[in-house]
């Protein structure tokens, strides 16, 4: 029987963790056991979208939003007056369970904040997985958090119980760190992180060796920063995101655009609305790091430390290097093919493996999935003008017509072969 | 104009292409049985299943491309897209005629054809494993029931039979009136002429289901509407990720389990 009580208890500790961006639930591919309920697919699966849009795929709830810290970028601090519930370990695994035997979610993601000590709150966290693990056999997919200063031990055995562990980095400089949230400090979240990724590696390696050996943390760990909380530029960010990348093999690293929580902090910044276009760029320059082969300073550098917000980091690059366009679609190879602003790698993959039957045209690319609008200054092929592109045309005079959002194809026609008569008389 | 017609299984339509071959006739129409039949009286040849057939035209698809573009083929066709049969028909006459494996070349219309029907029914099958909504039954098993776009049922059931192995479930297609039914021992093929359901929301009949059904219901709703960031509203993405053909049977969207608890 469900209660009044729970009712309440999970719409406190729902809104409580709302605010951590991460819901994956990909990264691990694991079938059903005999005897078991659920397994885990190796993309995710989102189950819902909320009305802000986002993927709901894990029950994100914390065990208890009481917290011993005061945080100022957080609506949990201990100062906030606001509702404050705890879950019991089987209040959470029941609701869990519940909702994923009826198809709702794909897994439980479960965070908290700090009781009485980090010790305690882990060993609360862990009692409530285990008890999805061994009472309900539960074989689906669980996130969970870790407290920053827990023991060693505990690490341990989270990463038993627990498909994916992440420890929140917040802010992204350890001064800036120092100033919002005192009671914190690096050295107790870089610890963790740091073990966890030899853990994984050691366990791997014995994996190879031995045939019995439970996996640790097999979809990997992840990590979140607050950006727009502190004065901290892009570069900074991405400098930070791509060393958790390289050098301790983060899975994902999200970016959370702040949301105003505590607006009555002074040492926060009064936003009006979250920086949530600063937000996206910076994601947009994460998966070019990560999938198309792009490194921090060709992003941002000390000319640029911010991402521009009108326009995407890939069109900047391809600004900030005319020399490198226009491309020839039919002989460029599958890095530099991903290089161009409106080609994925999908659509790249297409192209590489269509052009050895035959040569490519804009109708081809545009059934490829290739955005015309954007790539069409930054290439050629078959029949598309050359003297069109943003080499001849010049960086700033494209970036006003991607700006303009050509309206009117006509109008745009227009203005392209004016400029081009204005810049190259003799074409004509 | 010249009709050939075959049983509406997949061996079936194999056979039709063999036989093509075989009988050097290029159909106008290829006519799946119980198809809208305008072409009654024209001179439709219809060709009887014979597995033999059917396989040596498989084994030719995966010999002449790749077994994933054969199970490619396979999706396409279970979508029951009415123009899907003369579209992988002409893939494979053009398969036969080219020197080279065609399936990545995008130039030709066909290939291209082919590709984004198999998206499209991916992307509704990829809908159903993610909107499915189990409702508890009063026997203590559970029950979905909705009409998938495509015939997409075959596709997901694998992904259920494994993930839900230790529940009794079933699934249903009420635009097709057939489902899956599943126990811990196998998952069979089912069909109802009446089902205690509502057929618009997928929803049982109240007697039918579990004493907590309503309850959870509007506890995951009550958990939908917390978790919205109210300064990040952003209705049109929402509806761009969540279709609103999906939501009758959402009950987060809804107030099937209303009352009691709200």
């Amino acid at each position: 029987m469900i209660t009044e009580k729970i009712f309440d208890k999970l719409k406190i500790l729902a809104e409580s963790a709302k605010y951590d961006v991460s819901c994956a639930s990909s990264g691990t591919q694991r079938s059903n056991k005999a005897g078991t309920i659920g397994n885990t697919s190796a993309w995710g699966i989102c189950h819902s979208f909320s009305e802000d849009g986002r993927c709901i795929s894990l029950m994100k709830v914390m065990l208890s939003n009481n917290c011993i810290y005061d945080c100022a970028y957080c609506i949990n601090r201990r100062s906030n007056d606001h509702p404050r519930a705890t879950f019991t370990s089987q209040e959470v695994s029941d609701l869990t369970i519940g909702f994923y035997r009826r198809n709702y979610i794909e897994g439980l993601f479960l965070s908290s904040g700090v009781i009485r000590n980090p010790d305690y709150t882990m060993e609360q966290m862990i009692a409530a997985i285990k008890h999805l693990r061994v009472r309900h056999r539960y074989n689906g997919y669980i996130h969970m958090k870790v407290i920053p200063g827990c023991g060693q031990e505990l690490i341990l055995e989270s990463g038993r119980w627990a498909d994916r562990l992440s420890v929140n980095m917040e802010i992204p400089t350890e001064e800036n760190l120092k100033y919002l949230a005192p009671e914190k400090n690096y050295e107790t979240i870089l610890r963790p992180i740091r073990m966890i990724t030899e853990k994984i590696s050691e366990n791997r390696e014995d994996r190879r060796k031995f045939r019995k050996v439970d996996k640790f943390t097999p979809a990997g760990q992840s990590t979140q920063l607050i950006v727009g909380a502190t004065n901290d530029n892009d570069r900074t960010v991405l400098k930070l995101a791509s060393r958790l990348y390289t050098q301790r093999n983060l899975k994902r690293v999200y970016y959370s655009g702040y949301i105003p929580v505590n607006d009555y902090d002074r040492r926060l910044p009064a936003l009006k609305v979250p920086p949530l276009q600063r937000e996206h760029r910076l994601y947009q320059a994460d998966w070019l790091l990560r999938f198309y082969g792009f490194s921090v300073e060709d992003i941002v550098n000390d000319d640029y430390p911010d991402l521009d917000l009108a326009l995407d980091p890939k069109v900047n690059y391809a600004f900030r290097h005319p020399d490198m366009f226009p491309v020839d679609i039919n002989k460029a190879d599958y890095y530099m093919l991903l290089k161009i602003p409106g080609i994925g790698p999908r659509s790249a993959d297409l192209i590489v493996s269509s052009r050895r039957h035959s040569r490519l045209n804009s109708d081809h690319l545009k059934k490829m999935g290739v955005v015309m609008k954007r790539a069409r200054y930054f290439i050629t092929c078959n029949e598309i003008e050359a003297f069109r592109k943003v080499r001849n045309l010049n960086p700033e005079f494209v970036r006003q017509l991607m700006l303009t959002g050509q309206k009117s194809s006509d109008a745009v026609q227009l203005s392209l072969f004016k400029s081009a008569d204005i810049l190259y008389p003799s074409l004509k | 104009m010249t009709i050939l017609g075959f049983d509406n299984s997949f061996d079936g339509f194999l056979t039709l292409v063999f036989e093509s071959y075989r009988l050097r006739i290029v159909p106008d129409v290829i006519a799946r049985a119980g198809e809208n039949q305008s072409w009654l009286f024209s001179n439709l040849v219809f060709i009887p299943t014979e597995e033999e057939k059917a396989d040596r035209v498989w084994r030719k698809i995966i010999e002449k491309t790749s077994k994933e573009n054969a199970d490619r083929i396979y999706r396409v066709f279970v979508s029951e897209v009415p123009e899907s049969a003369k579209m992988i028909y002409e893939f494979i006459r053009l398969m036969n005629e080219k020197p080279y494996n065609i399936e990545a070349d995008f130039s030709l219309p066909p290939v291209l054809a082919i590709s984004k029907l198999h998206m499209k029914v991916a992307r509704e099958a990829d809908r159903i494993r993610m909107f499915t909504r189990f409702q508890k039954t009063a026997e203590n098993s559970y029950f979905a029931a909705f009409s998938p776009q495509y015939n997409v049922l075959p596709l997901i059931i694998p992904h259920f039979s494994d993930r839900f192995a230790d529940q009794d479930w079933i699934i249903y297609d009420l635009k097709r009136n057939y489902g899956f039914y599943s126990n811990i021992e196998e998952t069979v093929r089912i069909s109802f002429d009446k089902l205690p359901v509502n057929p618009v929301t997928g929803q049982l009949e109240e007697p039918y289901h579990d004493p907590d059904e309503r309850q959870f219901q509007t506890l995951w709703r009550k958990y939908y509407e917390s978790i919205t960031i109210e300064p990040r509203r952003n209705y049109k993405l929402h509806r761009q990720m969540l279709p609103k053909r999906f939501w009758k049977y959402l009950p987060e969207k809804n107030c099937h389990g209303n009352n009691s608890q709200s």
